[in-house]
């Protein structure tokens, strides 16, 4: 443990001195950065509401996730258009299409079961789209990472784990469901640890899927960053085309992995839907 | 392994800072973030995913039912196919039949016109030969007379009246009755 804590203090002593300003990168923020045009200040909106004092700030990340709904939305209605001339898609509405038969015959048939496709496939690709979208825009310059705060992932974990247990509860009844969490064949005094474990399964569910978008998307972004921090912390130009090479390596693969998370969000989440559909597994 | 656990030690010992750290929760986000996603949901829902779930199912059905029918007419091409190709078979059979047979007719009656022919020849030469017999028969009796006449005249210029006429005629066919016929 010794040796942890001497790394976190170097780390930490190097964070506060030299590259806090990773950090301040990746963090949500009340401006909208266009450094070295300027920045935008954004609103917060504070109200009243039965004695509490609410304060939602319109944050970087919540402009983000807007300009992510507003281009899913584009995309979808210039898909959905394509489909009111003719059944066959052309151009951007066959890339949406594929990706939409994708999701619909590769993750929520196998995983949730031919029955439920269309009950299922909305949300689900919705996810993905919303993700993905977040994910990429966070590639762009100027741009903020959204899924690389854990405010986000975790909005996103408890919409899914809302989708889950309701899902379960239509399928098996409240009594049903909370019964089927524990599997057949349980000796008797092993019920009430199981059950202790079952419900604390729920919760870990969508906490590893906030996690796991979390750290995905902000790794990249703080190994991109100290690559080029480098050139200003060893100040020197000679170091910039190393740090070029391995920042844009990262970037690519960054690209791969914002896809991937996003598969991986949509995937798992279809996989505990389908769980909770189907208990008797 | 330990530099991870360093850097996670570190994320958690900085980020949890007082001046929104990497792991700071904030409300109004989470708030926010679950507003865009549902209004997005309830948005793509009504206006995306309905129509282009249903066109695709739409379409997928029209694939299934256009192969379907593709697959019958084809069965219906095969059936009226091998019916033809019967019919064909039929047909060649017949004129092969109807060959032969003509060719059988012909033959019997090219045998039959050959044997009439044969007959007829049969008939024509045996007729010619009769005639030429009778022919042969009457020049010869004929010869004989003439024969018997010249040699009357001869022995009579010989004799000279010695015999007289019907005795020596006598004679004469006496002795043309032991020439060797021929």
């Amino acid at each position: 443990m010794n040796y942890h804590e001497e790394i976190s203090d170097t780390l930490q002593s190097i964070a506060q001195e030299k590259s806090g300003w990773i950090i301040d990168h990746l963090v949500d923020s009340n401006v909208l950065d266009f450094e070295p045009f300027g920045v935008l200040k954004l609103p917060t909106i504070h109200f009243e509401l039965f004695g509490f004092s609410i304060n939602l700030p319109i944050t970087k990340h919540v402009i983000f996730l807007w300009l992510a709904g507003l281009i899913v939305s584009i995309l979808f209605i210039i898909t959905a258009k394509s489909y009111k001339k003719s059944l066959v898609p052309t151009g951007l509405a066959n890339l949406i299409e594929m990706i939409i038969l994708f999701i619909r015959d590769e993750i929520v048939k196998p995983t949730i079961g031919e029955k439920y496709v269309n009950t299922f496939t909305p949300f689900l690709g919705t996810v993905f789209f919303f993700i993905l979208t977040c994910n990429l825009l966070g590639l762009l310059p100027y741009g903020a990472t959204a899924t690389s705060n854990i405010s986000v992932t975790g909005a996103l974990a408890l919409i899914s784990f809302i989708v889950i247990q309701f899902a379960g509860i239509k399928k098996n009844g409240i009594i049903g469901y909370f019964k089927g969490l524990i599997p057949h064949g349980v000796p008797v005094f092993l019920l009430p640890i199981m059950f202790v474990v079952e419900i604390l399964g729920l919760f870990t569910k969508p906490f590893a899927l906030m996690i796991r978008l979390f750290a995905n998307m902000t790794a990249g972004h703080v190994v991109i960053l100290a690559l080029l921090g480098l050139i200003f912390i060893l100040k020197t130009p000679f170091i910039s085309p190393v740090s070029i090479l391995f920042a844009l390596f990262i970037y690519l693969l960054e690209l791969l992995v914002a896809l991937i998370q996003a598969y991986i969000f949509t995937m798992l989440s279809s996989l505990f839907i389908g769980m909770a559909i189907h208990q008797e597994h | 392994m330990n530099s991870i656990l360093a850097f996670l030690y570190f994320i958690l010992l900085y980020g949890g800072g007082e001046k929104g750290g990497l792991l700071d929760v904030n409300p109004g986000l989470i708030f926010w973030t679950v507003i865009t996603f549902i209004i997005l949901l309830l948005i793509l829902k009504k206006i995306a995913w309905m129509p282009i779930l249903k066109a695709i199912s739409e379409r997928e059905e029209k694939i299934k039912r256009d192969i379907e029918e593709a697959e019958k007419k084809f069965k219906e091409a095969e059936e009226l196919h091998r019916r033809h190709q019967q019919a064909l078979e039929e047909a060649e059979y017949r004129v092969r039949q109807l060959l032969s047979e003509g060719r059988e007719y012909a033959n019997r009656v090219r045998d039959d016109i050959i044997a009439k022919a044969n007959v007829e020849a049969q008939k024509i030469f045996e007729s010619a030969r009769l005639e030429i017999e009778n022919q042969k028969i009457e020049a010869m009796n004929e010869l004989k007379q003439i024969v018997a006449d010249l040699s009357i005249q001869v022995a009579e210029k010989i004799l000279e009246e010695t015999v007289d006429k019907d005795k020596n005629q006598k004679l004469i066919d006496q002795l043309i009755q032991k020439l060797p016929k021929g």
